[in-house]
């Protein structure tokens, strides 16, 4: 039986307190509670990607994740990664480069990879092929995925300023 | 060119990267109420019985709809109409939904469908195509041609028999496509209210509002001029989302009961039995070919298992024959396709629709030509490509072709003759082509409306504002809405905004199906700009005093071309015409040309420009185990123009992988339950999980070239991009996996269990081939004959059945003794 449970955590960089169902998914409080559609659903099962997010900083799917295990930590979604007014890098390149075409598996997609170019800010094309490996797209057959991370990686080595904002603050 | 040509950011990139974009799923309205359906486990059974009253008694439930409160067919099709929102007397396959519940929670709602009591009295199966031609009685639908026939038809364009029997050579080989689906990451979802008016207003992630638009007014009965359809962007379509769904007049019906909005967002199993997708197709291709690798005829028949509904069968089993002579001269033809029902998800239209299978099976015998006449298979595709401005056999019109090109391309950018049947044993290289539409010469409606509306609103504020009925499903046809506009008005996309998919906002669009946005909506587009244009200078020339004829509109002004600096700025422009016209406004439609073809079956097929294809694939192959990979694969595309370079790259690439995953792992395959169960028909795979399709990792190198010749049926020039790219890369693996390893799998997809089991026939002294070794025995109904072009023919048959006696006045179509109310035409 599930009850009534009082979740406090960060999101985006702001403290966030719900009143939440405990059977509820980390997925279902961001949409539902908290109104964060950004984050897509493709299957509630764990195998398309769409509705990664990172907590603390690390990837996670969030269709497979009980709102619960959030408690106290940093979530960062799609809304919470530009800054200063600005897009980042991978949001830039993204939209520049073709690497959303419908968008439905983008959010996640951008998010899978800020985690990747977080940790590993060269990381060359097999290493961003390994890590969105688990990220589905019907729509661009994946090279304009791949170059799009490329592009912001450059773009965020010429400017270190921008490498792990949004994750912890 | 200022907007078109430049690779750009598309106008609704920015919404996309951030999450804005509003998917059908994101809208959340208070006093939402949430439905969840029903589904029949049975794959064939009568519903005797349906008992709601535990369910309907449930806390938290709202409503119980079943069959008895959706009486009135529907279908995309006037000719099929053959689905009910909830199943009423029978089911047609598992799946198949027949009641729904919309109660406080998704998760009440999905508690009380169990307390739902149907008592079903099961009936016989039909699985397969072979069961279904050999099996008169029970019929799944009581329509069609004959007993579980939906549809059969003949056809014929000149002395085929005669020509084949007079060739140097005659190749008869048998293919098998399996079916597969869309899988759009976006799960079909639904959200309907009543407006403050009163008014019905449906939100859908639909890539058709007009035809759901229609279908809600047929079966809730009410004038569609009170119904307001919103298209929300679509999460992926590829076909999948362009049929009017059960789920989404229930959730209308609903909403106009309770007054509250009630929203339905699919799961993903849920999607797999809406499906539609592609049709699993048997194939024989009897072709006569002269020592020199010109046809002198083809025999094509076709098998198409189309599922449990009509859908967009029909034309989809039309579709399996069209295009093989707009590709290749085919002097002489004979068409004959079926399509059977059988108890399983409908199939219907996916990106190609129709004509891949056919394609696969064509590409893959001109490999087997070339072989057996010792003939290069690119230089025999050279020597047999259709003439341009041309009429074929069976009356489609051939504009601009630029596949000679694509071939030519491919071949020198591949290395293709230092590598084909020269590379190590394992390694291979095969080439295919294809064509497609650019959209559908003729209206799914038959009616003499435009095909597509674009209505402009430019204002004293500066903004121009693009109103259209297509939809947005990705590929980008809010950009070229105001791409062709910006560029018409000297503006950037930026200054225009795009309302689209909305039925009570904006003009109709048939939908984002058929290739046909670009060109159809491009060209409406362009019409409407252009009449603003003329708006705007006259309003100039009488306030500035240059000659309208020498205005010039570009970089967001509008000046003298003799002294740029004479002129005025774009928002000053629209306050001089709005000072001298009033409010300004303007539309422009397009209605592409009447097709040449006049036969029955005819209508499918033509369309205003045809794209070509050529695509060479390299393969590996490991003998040991069959397993496949694609390291490189080289296309070239005839787009007469790309309006915006990295969206046709995105289309090329992203059809690329789709005919990849098709090749290589995706299909609609199903399984019998244990005798002990029920031993229903069922999905082997309704998951993502289960239904493999390739990832990141599986993607080889892809190198594209797109030949740009503007065609002067598209919009600056362009042709479609969508489609045409996917359909030759089955065929390309299949003859690249020949030529490494010297087997045949004739039949998608080519799977490593299906190279091993060819590799070991061959070992074991058998036909090194592994596909179907026959086709089914099919009782064609007379052939019809019509004459080919060069023979004299005018485009009919001289056998033409009586056709149907059409008052579109009246809306009434009648066809053999049956009168069957066209939907509000």
């Amino acid at each position: 039986m599930s009850h009534a449970f009082r979740l406090s955590f960060t999101v985006n960089g702001e403290p966030a307190e719900v009143l939440v169902d405990s059977s509820k998914t980390l997925l279902e409080v961001l949409r539902e509670d908290l109104n964060l559609t950004g984050t897509k659903h493709g299957c509630e099962l764990g195998e398309c990607g769409a509705c990664a997010i990172l907590v603390n900083g690390e990837p996670v799917l969030s269709c497979l994740a009980l709102a619960v295990e959030a408690t106290d930590s940093h979530v960062t979604t799609i809304e919470g990664i530009g800054q200063g007014g600005q897009l980042h890098p991978l949001q830039d390149a993204f939209a520049d480069l073709g690497g959303a075409q419908c968008g439905y598996c983008t959010p996640g997609i951008i998010l899978t990879a800020k985690a990747l170019l977080d940790r590993t800010p060269d990381a060359s094309a097999d290493q961003i092929k390994e890590a969105l490996s688990g990220n589905l797209c019907r729509c661009t057959g994946y090279l304009q995925i791949i170059e799009s991370v490329q592009k912001a990686a450059e773009e965020m080595r010429l400017r270190p300023d921008l490498q792990v904002r949004g994750t912890e603050t | 060119m200022g907007v078109i040509g430049r690779p750009r950011r598309r106008t609704d990139g920015r919404a996309k990267v951030t999450g804005q974009t509003k998917f059908a799923d994101d809208i959340m309205l208070p006093r939402t109420v949430h439905c969840r359906l029903l589904r029949s486990p049975h794959p064939h059974a009568k519903i005797i019985s349906i008992d709601t009253s535990r369910a309907a008694a449930h806390p938290g439930v709202l409503l119980v709809l079943t069959g008895k409160e959706f009486p009135i067919p529907y279908g995309v099709l006037p000719v099929s109409h053959d689905e009910h929102a909830l199943c009423n007397d029978k089911v047609r396959h598992v799946g198949d939904p027949v009641a729904a519940v919309i109660a406080r929670t998704e998760t009440i709602a999905g508690d009380a469908i169990k307390l739902i009591d149907v008592v079903y009295e099961p009936l016989k199966t039909i699985a397969t195509p072979e069961e279904s031609l050999a099996t008169a009685e029970p019929r799944i639908h009581e329509y069609g041609d004959d007993g579980n026939i939906h549809k059969a038809v003949a056809m014929q364009f000149g002395d085929v028999d005669a020509a084949i029997a007079g060739a140097d050579h005659v190749f008869d080989d048998i293919f098998f496509f399996e079916g597969n689906t869309h899988l759009p990451l976006e799960q079909h979802a639904t959200v309907a209210l009543k407006d403050p008016e009163g008014k019905l207003l449906v939100y859908s992630s639909t890539q058709t509002p007009h035809y759901l638009h229609r279908a809600l007014a047929k079966t809730l009965s009410i004038p569609a001029a009170h119904i307001r359809v919103i298209a929300t962007p679509n999460g992926g379509g590829f076909g999948g989302k362009s049929d009017p769904f059960n789920h989404e007049i229930v959730v209308a019906k609903a909403a106009l009961m309770l007054d509250r909005p009630v929203k339905i967002a699919l799961n993903r199993e849920e999607v797999f039995y809406c499906h539609r997708g592609r049709h699993p197709v048997q194939m024989r291709f009897r072709a006569g070919v002269n020592n020199d690798g010109t046809f002198t005829g083809l025999d094509l028949q076709t098998l198409l298992d189309g599922g449990a509904y009509g859908s967009y069968g029909v034309a989809s089993t039309f579709y399996t024959g069209a295009l093989q002579t707009v590709t290749y001269e085919i002097p002489t033809y004979r068409f004959r396709g079926c399509r059977v029902f059988t108890n399983k998800p409908a199939c219907g239209p996916k990106r190609g629709h129709g004509t891949p299978q056919a394609r696969f099976g064509q590409e893959v015998q001109i490999d087997k030509i070339a072989e057996k006449l010792n003939l290069d298979p690119a230089d025999m595709r050279l020597k047999i490509v259709a003439p341009p401005n041309s009429l074929t056999a069976n009356f489609m019109k051939i504009g601009t072709i630029g596949l000679a090109e694509c071939v030519r391309k491919v071949v020198e950018r591949s290395d293709w003759k230092n590598k084909h049947r020269k590379l190590p044993y394992g390694h291979g290289v095969g080439i295919a082509c294809s064509s497609y539409l650019s959209g559908a010469g003729l209206p799914i409606n038959w009616n003499d409306l435009p095909h597509s509306g674009v209505q402009l609103k430019l204002d004293r504020s500066g903004g121009v504002t693009a109103f259209c009925g297509a939809t947005e499903i990705g590929q980008g046809s809010d950009d070229v809405l105001v791409a062709c506009v910006a560029e018409v008005l000297g503006l950037e996309t930026y200054d225009i905004r795009a309302v689209t998919g909305d039925t009570d906002l904006t003009p109709v669009d048939l939908g984002s199906y058929s290739s046909r946005v670009t060109l159809m909506m491009g060209n409406a587009a362009i019409q409407a700009a252009e009449r603003a244009r003329e708006l705007l200078a006259e309003g100039v020339s009488a306030k500035l005093n240059i000659p309208k004829d020498r205005l010039v509109f570009a970089d967001k002004r509008v000046f003298d071309s003799q002294d740029p600096n004479n002129g005025c700025t774009f928002q000053e422009a629209i306050v001089f015409a709005e000072a001298k016209f009033g409010t300004l406004g303007t539309t422009g439609s397009y209605t592409p040309p009447r097709p040449p073809a006049k036969y029955k079956g005819g209508g499918v097929g033509p369309t205003p420009t045809y794209s070509y294809t050529a695509a060479i694939v390299e393969v590996e192959v490991d003998p040991e185990t069959g397993w496949l990979t694609v390291p490189k694969v080289w296309i070239g595309h005839d787009i007469g123009r790309a309006l915006n370079p990295t969206l046709v790259r995105g289309q090329v690439e992203g059809s690329v992988y789709m005919g990849l995953g098709e090749a290589l792992m995706e299909e609609s395959a199903f399984r019998r339950l244990p005798a002990r169960l029920s031993n229903a028909l069922v999905h082997k795979f309704p998951s993502i999980l289960e239904y493999k399709s390739p990832t990141s990792l599986d993607m080889p190198e892809i190198f594209t070239d797109l030949i740009e010749h503007p065609d002067p049926a598209g919009p600056f020039g362009a042709k479609e991009v969508g489609q045409g790219p996917l359909l030759p890369i089955m065929p390309a693996i299949c003859n690249a996996v020949y030529d490494a390893v010297s087997v045949r799998v004739d039949e998608i997809p080519c799977t490593p269990e299906k190279i091993l089991k060819a590799l070991q026939d061959k070992a074991a002294g058998k036909p090194a081939r592994h596909g179907p070794k026959s086709f089914p025995d099919i009782k064609w109904p007379e052939t019809l004959h019509v004459t080919p072009p060069w023979e004299g023919g005018d485009g009919r048959a001289s056998n033409e059945p009586e056709r149907k006696k059409r008052t579109a006045e009246a809306g009434i179509e009648v066809k053999a003794g049956i009168t069957i109310a066209r939907d509000n035409a």
